[in-house]
């Protein structure tokens, strides 16, 4: 019986987080006149009007498309500058490594309003403004120091009698890195690219900073939308779900390691 | 573990340090120029030395929204730790439902920051949210309910939606903290006779301890760092009730273009943040000994 109460709880909680996403869904189904002029709690006519304005007009679906490519990029370029950076945080002692590493972790909490101003300086010195590298730069600010983290956790599972065998066996550092060491942590860089594909996709201050027309993705299409002359919930609420989309199909594969990776690697 | 000697691993961690310092030390160094100065504009500034931290400390606008930021952080602490514990305690421990439940938790935590502000606005607006008509309806509260009007109102919904939105970090945490404890501890309990509650506060509230520090320090960095969703629910309003300090960072940044001021709260802030972080940095270190220990 106690099981019973306590799924039965467990399943009101679960209602508790759907129902604003079953809210958004609906309204994503219908259209503004029938959203301001009726309350219902599903649509009654179900229409993809919506869905068909965002996959046909290129300010919709280009905005998906650059952050897509801003993300990719910043995942991209986050593990390829951490692998080797977790690996000596993870196995060699040197000078300042304990300060190094403090320092990545205050860029992951520093408050990304304190550097809008300068981003804007820096970028446009740098003639990087409204490019999706930019973006992707910005955000290795707090998705490298992260993955520094996640991985070193993951590395520090891994026995290091494994890479002095492999020295031993005349194995170069690049070779055994590539082909024994990064296969043994692959689900620590799954996990690692997961995170950095999510908090790239969710930020909104440097993505809508850094960017103007050619870049704009969609979390600043969807603020500018807000702000302009009349509002089209329906269209909104499309847009929204479709957001969701890409995280929601990911979890899937990480669904088992999410919560060591939010543990920055150290459950 | 013994770690190998050699500051050759210097080399591998150079192009984290170089991308890194890119894009955090090259901006802060960039604030700390404009702390210092008054711009009129391109080539036009003169040294003022402190005066804008004089005037940012002094600052009214600034206490209230540090004050608030205190409050809000608080609050959403103590809200989600203990539901995200429930919730861990809660659920399945095998078979299909672990699955689902994991990515039913996961999926608010996906979601881009101000599209949440977008779900919770269609949520809660008293003309077409689900909430805000069925609350209405009911017809319980004085004033109607609506969270650009009162600053109650705006409060509870930012706080429901905060709540929305990390509790599930909390809950994926605890829960991997619970499936780390080995089954013997919960036999030698039942032996034991211990109660439900005994065994939650001496097996596995102690076993938690080390996620735990991890859930309460990011939830309190975090929430710290709030700018997207009050951004987009309620912009900071009614009035500057909800004005938490990063909105106010970036409205006397971008809408005001206070460059000496900001620049001084900024550093400030940032000094906040940094204080904070190394309590999370000592913590984690001890995270990682009492596990090997």
């Amino acid at each position: 019986m106690k099981i019973q109460k306590r799924t039965i709880a467990l399943c009101i909680y679960f209602g508790f987080l759907i129902l604003p996403i079953y809210w958004m869904l609906n309204m994503s189904l219908r259209t503004n006149a029938d959203i301001l002029g009726n309350f219902a709690l599903y649509p009654a006519d179900i229409t993809f009007r919506n869905y068909i304005k965002i996959f046909t007009d290129p300010t919709w679906y280009m905005a998906y498309i650059n952050a897509i490519i801003y993300v990719s990029m910043n995942t991209v370029m986050s593990l390829a500058f951490a692998l080797p950076a977790a690996y000596a945080f993870s196995r060699y002692k040197f000078i300042g490594d304990g300060q190094m590493f403090f320092w990545l972790l205050t860029n992951r909490m520093a408050p990304p309003a304190v550097f809008l101003l300068p981003y804007l300086q820096l970028y446009s010195t740098f003639k990087l403004m409204d490019t999706h590298i930019a973006v992707a730069l910005a955000h290795c600010l707090f998705n490298v120091p992260l993955s520094v983290w996640i991985l070193e956790g993951f590395m520090s599972g891994v026995p290091k009698e494994i890479d002095e065998t492999a020295f031993i066996d005349g194995y170069s550092f690049p070779r055994f890195f590539a082909t024994i060491f990064i296969p043994l942590i692959r689900a620590g860089v799954g996990v690692t690219a997961f995170f950095c594909f999510m908090f790239s996709w969710v930020e909104l201050l440097f993505a809508r900073t850094l960017t103007i027309t050619e870049a704009k993705p969609i979390v600043a299409t969807m603020t500018r939308t807000i702000s302009a002359t009349g509002l089209d919930w329906g269209l909104l609420a499309a847009a929204g779900v479709l957001t969701i989309v890409p995280g929601g199909l990911v979890i899937w594969f990480v669904r088992n390691h999410l919560a060591k990776g939010f543990a920055l690697g150290r459950v | 573990m013994d770690k190998w000697p050699d500051n050759r691993a210097w080399f591998l961690v150079l192009p984290a340090f170089i991308i890194v310092a890119f894009s955090g030390i090259i901006p802060l160094m960039t604030v700390v120029n404009y702390s210092l100065q008054d711009i009129f504009g391109p080539g036009e500034a003169v040294f003022v030395g402190t005066e804008w931290f004089k005037e940012m400390l002094g600052n009214y606008r600034l206490h209230a929204a540090l004050w608030r930021q205190f409050l809000f952080s608080g609050l959403v602490l103590l809200i989600e730790i203990p539901l995200g514990i429930l919730i861990a305690l809660a659920m399945p421990k095998r078979g299909w439902g672990v699955s689902a439940s994991l990515v039913i938790l996961a999926l608010p935590l996906v979601i881009p920051w101000n599209v949440i502000g977008t779900i919770w606005i269609v949520f809660t607006r008293p003309d077409i949210g689900l909430f805000g008509v069925g609350i209405n309806s009911l017809d319980l509260l004085e004033v109607p309910f609506d969270h650009t009007a009162k600053p109650l109102y705006a409060w509870i919904t930012l706080l429901a939606m905060e709540v929305w939105h990390w509790t599930p970090l909390v809950a994926l945490l605890a829960y991997a903290g619970l499936r780390a404890i080995p089954e013997a501890y919960y036999q030698a309990a039942k032996i034991d006779g211990a109660s439900a509650w005994a065994t939650f506060l001496y097996i596995q509230l102690p076993k938690m301890r080390g996620v735990l520090t991890i859930a309460v320090l990011l939830r309190w960095m975090d929430s710290f760092l709030i700018y997207a969703e009050p951004f987009a629910l309620t912009g900071g309003g009614p009035g500057n009730t909800t004005t938490f300090l990063s909105i106010y960072l970036v409205k006397l940044a971008t809408m005001q273009f206070d460059l000496g001021p900001a620049a001084a709260f900024s550093l400030i802030y940032f000094l906040i943040v940094l204080l904070f972080s190394f309590a999370f940095y000592q913590a984690l270190l001890n995270v990682g000994r009492g596990e090997k220990g």
